[in-house]
């Protein structure tokens, strides 16, 4: 089914919906704009398009005469379209990976003295982390063992033969699983490179075993690079617990200087948030007329400084170019992954500077001030300085006036402490819940934003059905942000979004019924709740016995196809909504779905209707319960606990309160 | 939580956090920081202190750091819009409201304020009574001693739990009532808290109602301060019996979750300082029940069951407030999981599980059955329908009455039961249960199973009227009570006859012997989960039996297809299947699965077990088992010395002497206690070299099962084995055994050395 080029309406979210009629009315070209103009290239779109050498580009699109095509070569359908998925596989494996590896670069920079302005933040993480490495911890100097912790780390990377160490993390069934179907990455830039040598021309041609190295590659992600990239972030920033902030557009700021970060890496946006709040160059803004200076994020690197400083994000993926058009920002600040090159024209049209930073990206047209851990503080005042500078330039701005209030910070290790405090923290009361059926299930929806689809629709949907059903949701990246535009991810959207069960879990706890748990990098934070889960007890012993499902209803980034596979590949059902990228080839469609739920319990489906993805989630969550023995959902039990009758009471006069509250009076002596 | 719970109870642990440290800062002013802070008879300094923080307190400078842990662990209220979450931040100022209210008592102590004084107040307590102690205050803190009494009936379940009852009830007549419905069932009651100034220690004391520790009430205080006592008892029970020490926090708050079947009854207003310390006591899995209109918060986790519970007393359904008040007690009950067993036993002496491990010694003997002076057996089996008549209870031959006094008489219990769901398979579990219902009886003592059964009845049971008849009625309400999903009639033949004892006794052991060979053929290696027997654990609160389809349990009645049985019957009882896990040694036979269960079952005494081998990590015995094995490394082997054997062992002592040191749920190398079937698996001491290994055994072994010892002999490789091991007859000193040995050429004197 080929996607349509457009969605009839293009957003849910008001303040992109501003923007967008401004731009159409200035003729201001968006990605919202030009997506109804340039249709899905058909056969790349379905995964029938073999590039990969010059004998082509062959399309293999089946016809009447010749329903089954090879190309020039020989290769099948089948071939070409694992092929491309696995090479997209190993992009997003690779982009994610190498996040981390930056990660690691930056600690072992902070253990020889020679990072600027980084420091451990939580000592504490870094003593859990460092013993899956097999580093020693005790007796060990800080400095010394993040040392040794970053060296161990980056060594994984290049690691040749073995297993990737945090491997160990998962639970015991599931790695006998890899093990047995040899799907233990060895290092992290080996499986990549092993993925692009074997669907070179010429080289791996049996679409099962392709898609079974694919899956390699994405574990070497998620429980590798990935994982790393959240762990070492936590280290240097932090480990996030909840906090309350703002999401969408509305916080820019009119007469202050915005400054925007966006991308996904932490490195360089921590900086910014730290010589942002430094007295001489607020005093320096106001020398300028300005108020102050104003942070705000777009994408994961705003996921990144959200959720463990509170500073807004200004909206996800679909949003840069908006917050472009408000006229408000003096500097769009990016860093890797997911920027669009459209902002450099568009900034052209305002007085916004887009500074690229990464010595992995440039972009023509833009300001490149190239970012170095060595040097950081002091690139970041330069960059702020910049900002500030810029700011007598702006013209007339049209902020739209929307912003909605969120929770973020749901680490797993804050998760693991809501249940039970310092002391008794354990996931024992999330096991209970979904046990005795107050919760479904859980789902992780997570992902990016497709202008190919409404833009946050699809999110919103599937999750306020979830909620409904009493599913308790997390949610990372773009699909948080998503859905916190529309404030559920706050406890209040319990009491009024969530089924019975659900809100009296939320109201036991004082969560909402969303659960941020980070940027698209920390979908390994799933990984880890996934397998407490399963080690808890009752549940099962392996991730693919939860029920649970993942869902990425609007993506667009390889990263994507990356984080689903080492979901499939860690045993869990996910669903991706907007369109199949291997259509082409019913045979792929086959294995990624039935024929990887035989072999490591989890598949991987293609479904562009959000409502199909809602019912075979639930569907599945029931099946997961009936084979756990667990009882069949029945949201009729629940739901008497809780505030409100309190809440009740207390609206009533003070005699007649009394009364109801602790009936007769106790009669005196 | 509930926010508004969340809510106060943060709010009541800021404020006695901020009261404790400022009563803290004016004792450390007058007294200094030297003077001493103690918990009158008490080991374990400030109790609470200890195990969660792991910080022994003995003078007021030791207080300091702690009240900057509480501190640490305070946490602003949650907001009434854009709430964060707050149910951790809340269990930890729970904690640091239990850490406060500790240091806050110990404060009163040192300015003579505790135990609190009340005017006309006795305790009861005969050694009190006695020196004319007691009188006008209240209790305070439990004493070491009391908790050794009371404690280990309260881990293994013969005292189901304890209620600490905070506040005031709405009328004096509904606080007897309630106290009436916990002692009923053998709850321990603590009292503390006031509403408006009155508690529910005046309201008894109104009534006449004794408290103390005789009658199983301590009050402790009138305040709810003083409930911290229930605390430090429920953290002692952990340190004295869990084996935990001081700062294992987790380990010590989760004994008491799966242990410690305790919880918080709050009578009247719920102010912030009770749900404060309420928060805390939920940290211990002891959830609050309230007879007022509270939130509730019913989500599990933290608690085994639901955490906050309100039943308002006035629009509880009854048709008077006495009603009302059982209705709450039963609901306290349910939301605890508190096992309480009702069952009325129509017999003249009293009948509780608090008697089971009583001990009728030789002077208060009125007559035995079994033993060393007569015969005893009991068998259970099943039979349609139709034939049973429940309740039918015969006792065919002289009564009980008729022996001399102190003598001893044959007997033969003979139960018969049927039920539709009922299954051969269960006859055997069934049976054991004789043992623990006979036991329940005050005044008789159970011992054994099968054909070595032995009970002992005193001398006041029958001057009670207690006759065999009893037994009878005994078994079959008990059976009905606890197995009523599977029994459905019970009938029971008492024979004492020593004619029909012995023709029915051959009957029995056809049918035990079937019992026995029902497993053979079956081996460890076709199964993937073995069972645990933890039936013991009331004497033996560390002991794990292990069963396997070659391992059968040391008390010879428990098999693993019994074990399976057992489960299938009851899914949470002693018998739980433990998956064998990953094998890390094929011949000692060690097992990740078997080791896990066993640390956790053992309360981390033991953390590895040996299958197969007697030498390294061998299993732990209660007391029930049939034989002791034990080493003899002068002859390079082991005895094997039988239950039903007085007489002299190469060992140097008797089975009774060598039972003290093998059982109680301690791993001893070399020594062990085992099912006499055992004896013939291939896995018997394989580790070791099996059955080679034996160099003596009591000779009624030999004569008992013949058959099955040639057929062992013969997989060892030899089968003129049995003719070259010892028994009492050859010889019972360790030089005659190693010359008998010599002369028959005993495999084992060529075998590698054992030690």
């Amino acid at each position: 089914m080929a996607k349509e080029s457009a969605p009839k309406v293009l957003t849910i979210d008001p303040a992109a919906a501003e923007m967008i009629k401004f731009a159409e009315e200035q003729g201001y070209s968006t990605a919202f704009s030009r997506v109804q103009k340039l249709a899905a290239c058909p056969i790349g779109e379905s995964g029938a398009c073999c590039s990969i050498c010059d004998m082509g580009p062959c399309r293999l699109v089946p016809t009447k005469a010749n329903p089954d095509p090879v190309g020039i070569c020989g290769a099948t359908r089948a071939t070409v379209a694992a092929r491309n998925m696995a090479r997209h596989i190993a992009a997003g494996a690779a982009a994610h990976s190498d996040h981390g590896r930056d990660m690691a670069f930056t600690l072992l920079g902070i253990a020889t003295g020679e990072a600027q302005g980084y420091e451990v933040r939580d000592p504490a993480k870094l003593r859990a982390i460092a013993p899956y490495f097999g580093i020693k911890v005790e007796g060990k100097d800080l400095l010394k063992l993040a040392g040794e912790v970053a060296a161990a780390a980056l060594a994984e990377f290049g690691n040749q033969k073995g297993e990737l160490k945090y491997l160990s993390r998962a639970p015991k069934k599931r790695q006998e699983i890899w093990r047995r179907l040899r799907l233990v990455p060895r290092g992290i830039d080996r499986e990549v490179v092993d993925i692009l040598h074997r669907t070179h021309t010429g080289d791996d041609q049996d679409a099962e075993h392709i898609l079974l190295g694919s899956l390699r590659c994405a574990l070497s992600d998620g429980w590798g690079g990935s994982m790393i990239a959240t762990d070492i972030s936590d280290v240097m920033f932090g480990t996030p617990s909840p906090l309350v902030t703002q999401a969408n557009l509305g916080v820019l700021k009119d007469d202050e200087v915005n400054v925007v970060v966006h991308g996904h890496e932490p490195t360089l946006s921590q900086m910014i948030v730290r010589v942002a709040m430094e007295p001489e160059l607020i005093e320096y803004a106001k020398s300028k007329g300005a108020k102050g200076i104003n942070l705000a994020g777009i994408c994961c690197t705003a996921n990144e400084v959200l959720m463990r400083q509170g500073i807004p994000s200004a909206g996800n993926d679909l949003s840069q170019e908006m917050a472009i058009l408000t006229g408000a920002v003096e500097a769009m600040i990016v860093d890797v992954q997911c920027i669009m090159q459209s902002l450099a024209s568009l900034s052209a049209k305002f007085h916004t500077k887009l500074i690229t930073t990464s010595p992995k990206v440039k972009i023509s047209g833009a300001t490149h001030i190239e970012f170095d851990e060595h040097h950081a503080l002091d690139i970041a005042r330069q960059i702020v300085r910049l900002a500030v500078d810029n700011y007598p330039n702006r013209q007339a701005t049209r902020i739209p006036q929307y912003t909605a209030d969120l929770v973020p910070g749901f680490s797993h290790e804050y998760i693991r402490y809501m249940l039970g405090g310092t002391y008794r923290g354990s996931f024992r009361p999330l096991n209970d819940a979904v046990m005795a059926g107050r919760l479904r299930g859980v789902a992780g929806v997570v992902g990016c934003n497709n202008p190919r689809v409404t833009h946050d629709q699809g999110h919103n949907y599937i999750v306020k059905e979830f909620l409904k059903n009493d599913v308790l949701v997390v949610q990372t990246g773009c699909g948080a942000i998503a859905n916190a535009k529309y404030g559920l991810l706050m406890g209040e959207a319990a009491l009024e979004y969530a089924g019975p069960g659900l809100r009296e879990v939320c109201e036991a706890i004082g969560i909402p019924p969303v659960l941020h748990m980070g940027s698209c990098v920390d979908n390994t934070r799933i990984l880890t709740v996934l397998t407490e889960m399963a080690t808890e007890g009752g549940l099962g012993d392996d991730i693919s016995d939860i029920p649970g499902v993942g869902i990425a209803p609007e993506w667009m980034s390889e990263k994507a196809l990356s984080i689903g596979a080492y979901f499939a590949a860690s045993g869990a059902y996910v669903l991706f909504g907007v369109n199949s990228p291997v259509e082409n080839s019913e045979e792929v469609t086959r294995i990624m779905s039935e024929g990887w739920e035989k072999i490591v319990g989890g598949k991987m489906e293609f479904v562009p209707d959000p409502e199909e993805i809602v019912r075979r989630s639930l569907a599945h969550i029931d099946a997961k319960r009936a084979a756990l023995k667990l009882p069949a959902y029945d949201p009729s039990k629940w739901g008497k606990s809780g505030d409100s009758r309190m809440a009740e009471l207390l609206k009533l006069h003070a005699e007649q309160r009394q009364r109801a509250l602790y009936g007769a009076p106790v009669p005196a002596e | 939580m509930s926010r508004y719970i969340a809510a106060s109870a943060i709010r009541g642990a800021n404020s006695i956090a901020r009261e404790t440290e400022l009563f803290l800062q004016k004792a450390l002013q007058e007294k200094g920081a030297d003077a001493q802070v103690v918990f009158p008879n008490t080991a374990y300094f400030l109790p609470t202190i200890l195990g969660l923080t792991g910080r022994k307190v003995e003078t007021l400078g030791d207080l300091m750091p702690v009240m900057e842990h509480v501190k640490s662990l305070l946490h602003p209220a949650p907001a009434q819009s854009r709430w964060t979450p707050y149910l951790g931040e809340t269990l930890d100022s729970g904690i640091a409201t239990l850490l406060a209210m500790e240091a806050h008592q110990a404060l009163r102590y040192l300015y003579g304020d505790q135990p609190e004084k009340l005017e006309g107040f006795q305790l009861a307590q005969q050694s009190l009574l006695e020196k004319g102690e007691g009188v006008g205050h209240l209790n305070g803190p439990i004493d070491d001693i009391q908790l050794r009494s009371w404690g280990i009936q309260l881990v293994d379940g013969r005292m189901p739990g304890f209620a600490a009852i905070v506040g005031c009830a709405k009328s004096n007549e509904v606080a007897v009532k309630i106290i009436r419905e916990l002692q009923r069932r053998n709850i321990l009651i603590f009292l503390a808290g006031n509403v408006n100034g009155r508690s529910i220690i005046h309201q008894l004391q109104e009534e006449g109602v004794d408290m103390g520790y005789d009658t199983y009430i301590v009050p402790f205080g009138t305040d709810t301060l003083s409930a911290i006592y229930a605390i430090g008892f429920a953290t002692r029970s952990a340190l004295t019996f869990g084996g935990m020490k001081g700062g294992q926090a987790r380990e010590i708050l989760l004994y008491n979750k799966y242990r410690v079947f305790a919880f918080v009854l709050a009578l009247g207003e719920v102010d912030d300082l009770k749900y404060a310390a309420a928060a805390g006591a939920i940290s211990y899995g002891f959830p609050a029940i309230a007879d007022t209109v509270i939130p509730e918060i019913l989500p599990t986790g933290v608690t085994t069951y639901e955490h906050v519970i309100s039943m308002p007393f006035d629009e509880i359904p009854g048709k008077d407030d006495l009603e009302r008040a059982e209705k709450l007690v039963q609901k306290c009950i349910e939301v605890r999981g508190v096992k309480v067993k009702m069952t009325e036993v129509p017999v003249p002496v009293p009948y509780g599980s608090a008697f089971e491990g009583e001990v009728v010694r030789k002077a208060d003997l009125r007559v035995e059955f079994g033993g060393k002076r007569a015969r005893c057996f009991e068998y259970l089996y099943n039979l349609p329908m139709e034939k049973v008549e429940d309740g039918k209870v015969q006792v065919l031959g002289p009564d009980l009455d008729s022996a001399a006094e102190g003598g001893a008489m044959d007997m033969g219990i003979v139960v018969e039961v049927a039920g539709r769901k009922m299954q051969e398979d269960f006859e055997p579990v069934l049976e054991r249960q004789i043992h623990h219902f006979i036991n329940g009886a005050s005044g008789v003592q159970h011992i054994g199973q099968r054909d070595i059964t032995w009970i002992r009845i005193n001398k006041a049971a029958a001057e009670k009227g207690f006759r065999l008849a009893d037994l009878g009625k005994i078994l079959h309400a008990r059976f009905h009570a606890d197995f009523g999903a599977i029994v459905d009639k019970i009938q029971v033949t008492i024979y004492t006859n020593t004619a029909d004892v012995n023709s029915m006794l051959q009957i029995a052991r056809e049918v035990y012997n079937k019992r026995n060979v029902r497993l053979q053929g079956m081996v460890d290696e076709q199964v993937d989960e073995f069972y645990s027997c933890t039936l013991c654990q009331s004497f033996a609160p560390n002991h794990v039996c292990i069963v396997s389809p070659e391992r059968v349990g040391l008390c010879g009645a428990y098999s693993w297809l019994d074990c399976k049985a057992s489960f299938q019957i009851n899914p949470t009882g002693p018998n739980q299947p433990i998956p064998k896990g990953q094998m890390l040694d094929s011949v000692k036979g060690y097992f990740t699965g078997a080791n896990e269960f066993l640390y956790q079952a053992s309360h981390q005494q033991f953390n590895t077990v040996s299958m197969y081998s007697i030498m390294e990590n061998p299993m732990t015995a209660c007391g029930c088992f049939e034989c002791i094995v034990m080493v003899i490394p002068e002859a390079n082997g082991v005895m094997v010395l039988s239950r039903e054997d007085t007489s002299m062992s190469p060992a140097g002592m008797t089975f009774s002497t060598l039972a003290g040191m093998t059982g109680g749920g301690q791993q001893t190398p070399g020594v062990m206690g085992i099912g006499k079937y055992y004896l013939t698996s291939k896995k018997f001491l394989s580790a070791d070299g099996g059955f080679k290994r034996v160099v003596w055994m009591s000779s009624i072994l030999k004569q008992t099962m013949p058959e099955e010892l040639k057929r062992a002999a013969e997989y060892a490789g030899d089968p003129e084995l049995l003719d070259k091991i010892a028994d009492e007859t050859i010889c019972t000193e360790v030089s005659d055994l190693v010359k008998f040995l010599e002369e028959k050429g005993h495999p084992a004197l060529t075998m590698d050395p054992l030690m």
